[in-house]
């Protein structure tokens, strides 16, 4: 069955719109604001472009601080014409001043955004979701869809849920329980397809070529991740109007690395924050480090590859905006490094133990990839740097399960306590020796 | 060999809005150069300058990225399926 791609009247834009046109990142050439992603002569991705001068007439630090407390603060910076936003609550999560893990890796300035908590489904993507369905809504499609590692699926099947649309949803059929679970809750149609993640993608190429939907990631997809670049408006708001020094940041189709940075150089722009250098590292997944491998040989291209990782969320073999991480990182000073999946379960338990943030192995990844560069000495102690942990552990229990203790079970009477608890601090101070020899 | 090709959008124009269509070619180089015949036009969407397939642009025969198989020299054979996708992203 076949849907019409939309729309009567749809809304392009608006009189208030600060958004102009869509442009090819190779080649520059221009199209309209409609539900396209690539540019028909280089096939390269589309980008929003917006009149700036507009945008700095439209915000101030007080009317963001007085909007929503959500990533609709920063509206003139979205893609969207109308009012009539999908608010479900999600951004403005915490920016962490960190002190344990700090003190662990010898910084002195660490910042953690956790994303782990971000609203409704707890990770980064209800960011980019609340744009994408709201501008999908705009032009009028009743049906959104996409291809998802898993945190997607479960933004996409929630917030359609809450916005009224129909939703299918493409995801791979060896995804974590969790994942699953968490899509199917919302009553979306889950497609499980038997194979990884890019294979996924192309069947959604053409389901989308096929079919009138609004796929978040792939014709609505430079409306959708520009919801990203909230990440770097809430970083910069949060640590007092100011730029970080350093980021680190999981690197999967190198989306979200690339728009942090477009948030804020867009801040800059506008006059709401002084510039300053900001370097940009960013972390991947050994078992599937297509942008970490071309950075450690010097290549300006990325080689494919299959990939073979717990990080599912982060495991895009064939990373769209891989070229432009690349770029990103070499431009402004900053490091792709990768982790292996035992390091990744290392992160993740490293970060829960002194910061009391359950991360997914993306998170692991990242923080991983954080204590790599600490001590090659690629961060320096004073830097205020920040890092971002973008979805919560409780969706991959699998990654950790068999390397976190077990409960210690017990009588219901004191002295079976006692005699464990007794144990349990033995066993602590042998620990303790192991680490101190 | 005949091969089954499926061509996205942004090419169909030069398909006449097919989005599968036969080809008759042992290998990927020839494919294009099949299609070129049949499409005038959509090898220069597909290659750069250098006559290389362009970045963004992915070539499948049965599901297989041919940059794990031998690139444009991936040999075709009867009833292979061809798809050509840009390359999408975000998960």
């Amino acid at each position: 069955m076949t849907q019409a791609i939309a729309t009567q009247d749809p809304i392009i834009t608006s009189d208030s719109a600060t958004f102009t046109k869509l442009v090819s990142k190779e080649g520059g050439t221009e199209y309209d604001l409609l539900p396209i992603n690539i540019c028909e002569e280089t096939f390269a991705p589309l980008e929003v472009a917006y009149d700036y001068d507009k945008i700095r007439h439209q915000v101030s630090r007080e009317t963001i601080a007085a909007g929503p407390n959500s990533i609709w603060r920063y509206r003139p910076f979205l893609p969207v014409a109308t009012d009539n936003v999908i608010d479900v609550g999600t951004g403005m999560t915490p920016l962490v001043k960190s002190t344990r893990l700090a003190r662990r890796l010898g910084l002195k300035n660490l910042y953690i955004k956790n994303d782990a908590v971000n609203m409704p489904t707890l990770s980064f993507k209800d960011r980019v979701v609340s744009v994408a369905l709201s501008r999908a809504r705009e032009f009028g499609f009743s049906t959104v869809s996409c291809a998802s590692t898993g945190n997607l699926a479960n933004s996409t099947a929630a917030i359609a849920a809450h916005a009224g649309l129909e939703c299918c949803v493409f995801i791979p059929s060896d995804l974590e329980a969790g994942k699953v679970l968490g899509t199917l809750i919302y009553n979306p149609t889950v497609m499980a397809v038997k194979g990884n993640y890019d294979q996924v993608n192309r069947l959604c190429s053409e389901v989308a070529n096929t079919y009138g939907w609004g796929f978040v990631n792939i014709n609505l997809r430079p409306y959708y991740s520009e919801g990203s670049k909230t990440l770097g408006f809430e970083v910069a708001e949060q640590l007092g109007w100011k730029l970080p020094d350093h980021i680190v940041a999981p690197i999967a189709s190198g989306s979200l690395f690339t728009k942090i940075y477009k948030g804020f150089q867009e801040f800059v722009k506008v006059g709401l924050v002084q510039d300053k250098p900001v370097r940009c590292s960013g972390a991947q997944a050994e078992g599937c480090s297509p942008v970490a491998q071309a950075f450690k040989d010097g290549r300006d291209f990325i080689a494919p590859v299959k990939p073979n990782t717990i990080a599912k969320s982060i495991a895009i073999g064939n990373p769209a905006d891989g070229v432009y991480a690349l770029e990103l990182a070499h431009k402004t000073g900053g490091n792709i490094e990768s982790a292996t999946d035992a390091e990744i379960i290392e992160g993740i338990k490293l970060l829960a133990e002194t910061e009391g943030i359950f991360t997914e192995t993306a998170g692991g990844t990242t923080i991983a990839v954080l204590k790599k560069l600490v001590e090659a000495g690629k961060i320096d102690p004073d830097e205020t740097t920040v890092v971002y942990i973008t979805g919560n552990g409780l969706k991959t229990q699998e990654a950790v399960q068999g390397y976190i203790s077990e409960p210690l079970t017990i009588e219901a009477k004191l002295d079976s306590f006692e005699r464990a608890w007794e144990r349990a601090q033995t066993l602590e101070r042998l620990d303790w020796q192991q680490v101190l020899v | 060999m005949a091969v089954k090709v499926l061509v996205p959008t942004t090419l169909q124009k030069f398909t006449n809005n097919q989005a599968v269509i036969e080809a008759t070619a042992s290998n990927i180089t020839e494919l294009i150069e099949a299609l070129e015949q049949d499409s005038p036009g959509i090898k220069g969407r597909i290659c750069d300058e250098s006559g290389k397939i362009r970045r963004f642009l992915n070539f499948y025969v049965n599901s297989e990225d041919i940059r794990f198989l031998e690139n444009m020299d991936t040999p075709l054979s009867d009833g292979d399926e061809v798809s050509i996708v840009p390359a999408v992203a975000g998960g």
